[in-house]
This record gives structure tokens, C-alpha cells and sequence, in this order.
């Protein structure tokens, strides 16, 4: 069965493409309009803005929290920030669990969620309205999103459910309910259904439509132009083939290929940077400049801090707790351990990896200004930056990395299908949690949820960027809604667990192994 | 001082000859035998969400599995011979853990087959016994 889909998928691709390309568009159109008539309500409620200004109270929600943290636990992400380190390498790995997943596995694994079309498509989608000056609201996002990282995935491994079969399943819904109970609070059950739908909707939509999305458009433009539902049917049949097929070679491979294409990405981040090293400097001051006076993007300083934050916690999901259910199987006696880990991950994913993006795409010049007045000029629309050769998304960071190294746009096209294969791969895992939390364990719900997740595949690379990435942010935002207001509960909890495991470190009763 | 002879076993022919050499050796001499299957693990390999899991349930099934398979049959066999045996299952790299097993148990000598047959996998990364060869800490036998 799992042999012959992905074949006979294809006979019907080839018989469909033939027959259809004439209506193919319109196929794409009118899966938008309905898409993007259905879900607007649930993005006008999500982006609101506070009473009387223009600053969506979501993003304030993730700002507040992160920084409520940072306070709370005492900048815990840099006073931990070596002894993260020390747990990744093992030092302070018990020889005797070897074989059990590392604290290196559980961070790798999240990182391969997490680090996706968010850091080269969404970033460049934060450029493009921001400006330069997004990037500094970024890397601010970032370094507090370490905090509520931390404070999500103590959590997540300190209240995970172990059955007796040794599997194990965590996450906000599972300490939602118990932390709540064990504080004696009500509502934790309530939090935890309210948690897992959006979880739900979070996969569908940045986990998955956002990626299916963002990949056809980077293939369309390698080669050429075609209709979006081609590319999500493929992308479909190959998800299908992994997380219901269990064609576990495909998804190994992807885990293995992911980190080094991370790497190639940064890499060349890197050498274009030193190629233009003269103007590191300017570009740092364009960040810092749009940063506190908006250089004339849409929005002013209040657009480039918006476009900054959403972007960042799009990409980091720091307070969304995803990664509370993905740092969650690590075998560890101190859940605290995990969490020390887990901010490692906001700080790779959005301080170094976006950061690259955002440098390359100001450095190569793609968003132009006016020569006279030093401000950029915006589209006719009045919505976005104009860019050399009218480019948005991920086709931006395109232009952007091939302007300076031809023909990188091919690496980045396989790049991106990876990156976006990964994430769905980790999302569609969330996604199931959330879904077998509420409808119960077996094998037939599995399956309904699967198969829906692949369906919207497809919807996801035939819709256009705004509804998706809307939709995308809506759903993710709505799970750090419910999440953060758990947070700050159970934080008592974690600072509990915090001092306890530091004063043993301090009076050296915890030891390194090595 | 007795002779306490690690030999690392991984069930196959050439491991058996291995283990035959050096129980031979331990009856002559009056030393002892510690069995070590060393089952590939690196904690810096990268799983999907899934396999992490379900890591706890299938190291406590790999465990069982090696146990039950190779060990307590071995075991057997040679306590019926009059040599005193003990046996360990470990994760991670083969012979950097054998080599430890060695140091930390105080052997005397370790024992481990060779197949013989280099393909191009061991020529490019090396054979557990290539590697053996040099950095036992204890003197070591190579069977063929």
C-alpha cells in the first residue's frame, strides 16, 4: 500500500496537470477566496488592537509574558546560558543512560520544528513592511523569548504523562490539567481542551499550510510559474507516506539533512556578509535607526516593532508551547534541565538565524529608499517596502542570497522543501498530541487527523501568502494565549524547581559525569 | 593476580570464536571472562518526534532482547565450563566502549573477532578492531 501511493499519486498528477492547466488558476483562486472568507473572523479577533491605538494587543500578550519571565527567574537566560551548554555536550549525562534520548536529541529535534520557513520566508515578510529596523525587535523578542522557553518546557517535562509501556506524552495540555490541580486552581481542564484545538489549528496553519505555502513559491520561482496545487499534492503524498505510511527512511534522512542545510544556510550568510563587509556598519545603523524611527516603513516605529515581534515569535514559538510538547521524551531525573536546554533554542533559531536573514537581505540593497530623503519608498498600496524586482516572502531572501551568489537560489530551494518538510513533520506530531488528547488514543483518530493535516497541504500551497500567513499567526498567537495564562500560574513551580537544582549545583552535590 | 579477560560479543561467528579463544585461555589460566555487547549509539544523532517518544520503550525492549538472545544462553554455557562469567550490555561507541568497560573493571586483557573482510564502510571509518588496536588500554587480542 505505502509502495504503490506515492505512484499512483503521481499517474494521477500527470493525468491531472495535462487536463486541467487551462482551469488550473482558477482552481487556486477559488480555494483562496473560500479560505480566506473563512478564517478572517478568527484573525480579526486575534490581531486586534488595543482600544484606540494600532498595536495589536496579541503581541503585547507575548512581550509582557516573555519579559514577566526574564524579571521573574532573573535573567535566567544568561545565567544559565553555560550551564545549557555543559547539558547539551553531556557533561552532566549519567554514563548509565546512554541510549536513552540525549539532551542534544531533544534540542535537535525541536530546533528541526522551529527552524523552518519562519527564519527565511517570515522574516523577510518582517523586512519587507518593517524595515531594517524589525531586525532589532527581533533579536530583542528573541533573547526574551528565552525566558518563556524555559519556563514551557520545565514544565512540559515535569508534568508528562509515562505509560507503562515506557512511551511518554507532554505538553501545555498535560500541565494545564495536573499543575492547575496541584495548585489547587480551577479551569485547568478548560485551559487544556481551549490549548489543544488551537494546537490543532497552530499545525494546520503555521505548521503546515504557512510551509506548503512558502515552498511552492519558492519553486515556482526556480522553476517557473505553475498552479499551487501540484506542489501540495506532492508534498501531501510524501507526508502521507511518512507520518501514516511510517516510511520512517524518508523523515530519518530529512532529521539528518535538516541540521547541515542550517548550516549551509548560515554559512552563506556568513561569506556574503564578509563579501560586503563595508557595509556591516551601515547596515547595523539602518537596524538601529529603523528601530527607533522607522525610516518611513509602513506602520512608522510601531510597523517595524509589530513586524519584529510577530515574526520572532512566529519563528521561535517561544510562549506558543510546541515546544513543551517537543522537549517533553528527554530522559532526565531534573525536568529543570530540559528547560535550561530549551532556551538555547529561541537564541539559535531567532538571534543567529533570522539575524543572518534579515542582514543579508538589508546588505545586498533589496528594499529601496529614496536617494534624497534616506526613507524608504513604499508600494503603491502603502503596505510594504518596494524591493528590487517587487519581491515578497521567501522569493525576497531569494533575490536577495542570489544577487550575490548566483545559482544560490537552487541550494535554497532545496533548502526551503526541507526546512518546510521538517517543520510539518514535527507539526503534524504536535498537532496529533493535541488532537489524541481530545478524542483519545487509537489508531483510527490518528488516522482522521493525518489525513486531514494532509489535505490542508494542499490548500496551503494553492492559497496566497496574506490569508495563509494570517490564518498561520492567528492560530500559533491563540495557542500562547491559553498557554502564557498557564505559565504564569505554574511559574511559582518552576522557580521552585530552579532553586533547588541551583543550590545543589552551587554546593556541588549535582557533578559532572566527565 | 587473576586474569580477567573482556571480550566484546556481538553474537556473530567471528565473536563466538573470539569468545571460545579467550574462555580457553581463562580455564588455563584460572581468570574469569566479562562479557560486553556494545549496542551503536550516539547521543548526538538526530531522531524524529516519534522515535523520541518511544526511545525509553525501545531501549528497555533492545535490553530485554540482548539479554534474553545472547547473554543468559552464553552465560549458561560457560558457568556449565567451571569459568566464572559475568556479562554487560552497554550503548554507545563500540570500542571506545569496550575501553572503558576494560579500565573501570580492572581486565587484564580484552579479547574481541575480526571478520576479515574490510569492505569500503571499515576502510573509510575504521574497524572496531583497527581501532582496538590503538587504544586498548590493556593488551588485546584480535581473533580472525
Amino acid at each position: 500500500m505505502t509502495r504503490l501511493f506515492p505512484t499512483a499519486v503521481l499517474a494521477v498528477l500527470f493525468t491531472m496537470s495535462a487536463a486541467v492547466t487551462a482551469s488550473a488558476q482558477s482552481i487556486d483562486e477559488t480555494i483562496n477566496s473560500i479560505f480566506a472568507s473563512s478564517t478572517g473572523w478568527f484573525v480579526n479577533l486575534i490581531f486586534s488592537n488595543f482600544p484606540g491605538t494600532s498595536f495589536p494587543w496579541i503581541v503585547g500578550w507575548l512581550v509582557v509574558a516573555a519579559t514577566v519571565f526574564t524579571v521573574y527567574f532573573g535573567v535566567i537566560q544568561f545565567r544559565a546560558f553555560g550551564h545549557a551548554i555543559a547539558l547539551v555536550k553531556g557533561d552532566y549525562s549519567d554514563p548509565n543512560d546512554a541510549g536513552e534520548v540525549s539532551h542534544f536529541q531533544a534540542l535537535a529535534t525541536a530546533l528541526s520544528g522551529t527552524v523552518g520557513l519562519g527564519n527565511i520566508a517570515g522574516v523577510a515578510v518582517a523586512i519587507g513592511i518593517g524595515g531594517p529596523g524589525a531586525t532589532f525587535w527581533m533579536i530583542l523578542a528573541g533573547l526574551l523569548g528565552m525566558a518563556s522557553k524555559f519556563t514551557e518546557c520545565t514544565l512540559g517535562v515535569k508534568y508528562r504523562n509515562e505509560y507503562a509501556n515506557g512511551t511518554v506524552s507532554g505538553g501545555p495540555m498535560y500541565y494545564l490539567t495536573k499543575g492547575f490541580a496541584e495548585r489547587g486552581m480551577p479551569g485547568g481542564k478548560f485551559l487544556a481542551v481551549m490549548f489543544s484545538i488551537f494546537c490543532i489549528l497552530g499545525a494546520l496553519g503555521g505548521g503546515n499550510m504557512f510551509q506548503a505555502n512558502q515552498a511552492h513559491a519558492q519553486l515556482t520561482n526556480v522553476f517557473g510559474d505553475y498552479p499551487g496545487f501540484i506542489t501540495g499534492l506532492i508534498f501531501a503524498a510524501i507526508v502521507f507516506a511518512v507520518i501514516v505510511g511510517g516510511l520512517k527512511s524518508i523523515a530519518r534522512v530529512t532529521e539528518k539533512v535538516v541540521p547541515f542545510m542550517g548550516i549551509i544556510y548560515v554559512g552563506t550568510a556568513l561569506i556574503i556578509i564578509a563579501m560586503n563587509y563595508d557595509k556591516i556598519g551601515w547596515a547595523i545603523g539602518q537596524i538601529f535607526a529603523g528601530a527607533f524611527t522607522g525610516l518611513g516603513v509602513a506602520g512608522g516605529l510601531v510597523g517595524a516593532l509589530i513586524q519584529g515581534f510577530r515574526r520572532a515569535a512566529f519563528s521561535n514559538e517561544a510562549g506558543v508551547g510546541s515546544a513543551a510538547i517537543a522537549h517533553s521524551a528527554v530522559r532526565t531525573k531534573e525536568p529543570i534541565t530540559e528547560g535550561f536546554v530549551s532556551l538555547l533554542e529561541p537564541l539559535i533559531d531567532t538571534v543567529v538565524v533570522c539575524t543572518m536573514t534579515a542582514l543579508v537581505i538589508i546588505i545586498t540593497g533589496q528594499l529601496i529608499s529614496d536617494p534624497n530623503t534616506g526613507l524608504y519608498v513604499l508600494n503603491e498600496a502603502g503596505t510594504a517596502i518596494r524591493t528590487v524586482g517587487d519581491n515578497s516572502g521567501v522569493a525576497l531572501t531569494s533575490a536577495a542570497f542570489s544577487s550575490s551568489i548566483g545559482g544560490f537560489k537552487y541550494i535554497l530551494a532545496l533548502a526551503v522543501i526541507l526546512f518546510a518538510f521538517s517543520t510539518m513533520i514535527s507539526w503534524s506530531y504536535y498537532g496529533l498530541k493535541a488532537w489524541t488528547y481530545l478524542f483519545g488514543e487509537g489508531k483510527a483518530q490518528e488516522l482522521t487527523f493525518k489525513s486531514i493535516f494532509c489535505v490542508f497541504v494542499v490548500i496551503g500551497a494553492s492559497a496566497s501568502l496574506g490569508p495563509v500567513i494570517d490564518f498561520s499567526d492567528a492560530a500559533i498567537f491563540a495557542m500562547a494565549v491559553v498557554n502564557i495564562i498557564g505559565l504564569y500560574v505554574l511559574m511559582p513551580i518552576v522557580k521552585r524547581e530552579l532553586n533547588s537544582y541551583w543550590s545543589r549545583l552551587k554546593s556541588g552535590e549535582i557533578k559532572k559525569f566527565t | 593476580m587473576s586474569e580477567k579477560f573482556v571480550v566484546g560479543y556481538d553474537g556473530s561467528d567471528v565473536a563466538k570464536r573470539a569468545l571460545d579463544f579467550a574462555v580457553a585461555r581463562a580455564e588455563a589460566q584460572g581468570g574469569s571472562i566479562l562479557i560486553v555487547h556494545v549496542l551503536e549509539w550516539s547521543p548526538y544523532s538526530f531522531l524524529t518526534p516519534e522515535e523520541i517518544e518511544e526511545r525509553h520503550a525501545r531501549r528497555t525492549e533492545e535490553l530485554e532482547r540482548a539479554e534474553k538472545a545472547l547473554m543468559a544462553p552464553l552465560k549458561a554455557t560457560i558457568e556449565a565450563a567451571g569459568v566464572p562469567v559475568e556479562t554487560q550490555i552497554k550503548y554507545g561507541h563500540v570500542a571506545k566502549t569496550l575501553c572503558e568497560v576494560a579500565k573501570k573493571e580492572g581486565a587484564t586483557q580484552m579479547v574481541i573477532g575480526r571478520d576479515g573482510d574490510g569492505g569500503l564502510s571499515s576502510r573509510v571509518f575504521g574497524s572496531v578492531a583497527g581501532s582496538l588496536v590503538q587504544v586498548a588500554p590493556v593488551p588485546c587480542t584480535i581473533v580472525p
